[in-house]
């Protein structure tokens, strides 16, 4: 059996490895607080881990309000990168810091496989 | 929600972290519970209890920490079913100072207190007076201190 730690390592290096993602975090989702994390150097991983925490929790009740079902991925695009977020389940954020030109597609990929992993 | 401050370099720096960290109830005191801004708090009895009880944690936290032979606990968090309390210390010209924070988890999480608390405790550093001595409350002006204190923070 592997350790949860080593899982979570695991789980985040499926992330990392793709060119242009700048970081990789698991982010207890009620808490906002960072489970675990690799992040290249200049990125603040609880400033991010608690605002997309706190963006999830009032993205989660926009979805109820407007009836489609919980949120399973979103992606916010800005002019000098990229936050990529997807929510577990079991409470936690897989979330990934990205180049602005990164493939979205493969990240959302990698978030999905980190996501059943980590559970 | 009023925020009201008895010593006023206090204010906007709570003004700014209630904002940001949505927090619903929020007392800045001293160690010995002397309460210089509050957030969210309707009665003084309710004032009074909480900074009791926050500067009782505080120097209990402290005590284990001396047993333990560690410098004193940064910060105590204690999540319920739907409030948390953050309880921590913080460095200023004043002194220590002790913040108490209530926060709905709904509204905001132990990670966003977290994060605006650093900013917070950056920003009463910046606006407290330098060099300033505490005043010392004596035993006979304690009673009127604390009224005064009271009716400032409840803007009577």
């Amino acid at each position: 059996m592997t350790a949860p730690a080593a899982a979570f390592d695991k789980a985040l290096a499926l992330i990392t490895r793709v060119r242009g993602v700048r970081g990789a975090m698991l982010v207890a989702a009620e808490d906002g607080i960072v489970v675990a994390e690799q992040l290249m150097e200049g990125i603040k991983g609880p400033a991010v881990s608690a605002l997309a925490a706190s963006l999830t929790a009032r993205l989660r009740r926009a979805m109820e309000a407007a009836g489609v079902g919980a949120s399973l991925f979103w992606h916010l695009q800005a002019e000098q990168g990229a936050l990529l977020v997807v929510p577990t389940p079991a409470g936690t954020l897989v979330v990934a810091v990205a180049e602005p030109d990164v493939n979205v597609g493969l990240v959302r990929l990698e978030l999905l496989r980190a996501a059943e992993v980590v559970g | 929600m009023t925020t009201r401050a008895v010593e006023t370099w206090t204010l906007e720096p709570l003004v700014k972290f209630v904002k940001e960290a949505g927090a619903r109830l929020v007392l800045v005191m001293t160690s010995a519970g002397q309460v210089l801004a509050q957030h969210g708090f309707s009665r003084a009895v309710d004032v009074m209890s909480a900074a009791a009880l926050g500067a009782a944690i505080m120097a209990s936290t402290d005590e284990m920490a001396r047993q333990l032979q560690q410098p004193p606990f940064a910060a105590l968090n204690h999540q319920g079913e739907r409030h948390g309390i953050f309880l921590a210390g913080l460095a200023t010209g004043r002194g220590r100072l002790v913040a108490l924070v209530v926060y709905d988890l709904d509204v905001s999480s132990l990670g966003l207190v977290q994060l605006f608390f650093e900013q917070l405790a950056a920003d009463l550093q910046a606006a407290s007076p330098k060099e300033s001595v505490p005043k010392q409350v004596l035993a006979a002006d304690f009673e009127r201190q604390l009224s005064d204190s009271l009716n400032t923070l409840f803007g009577r």
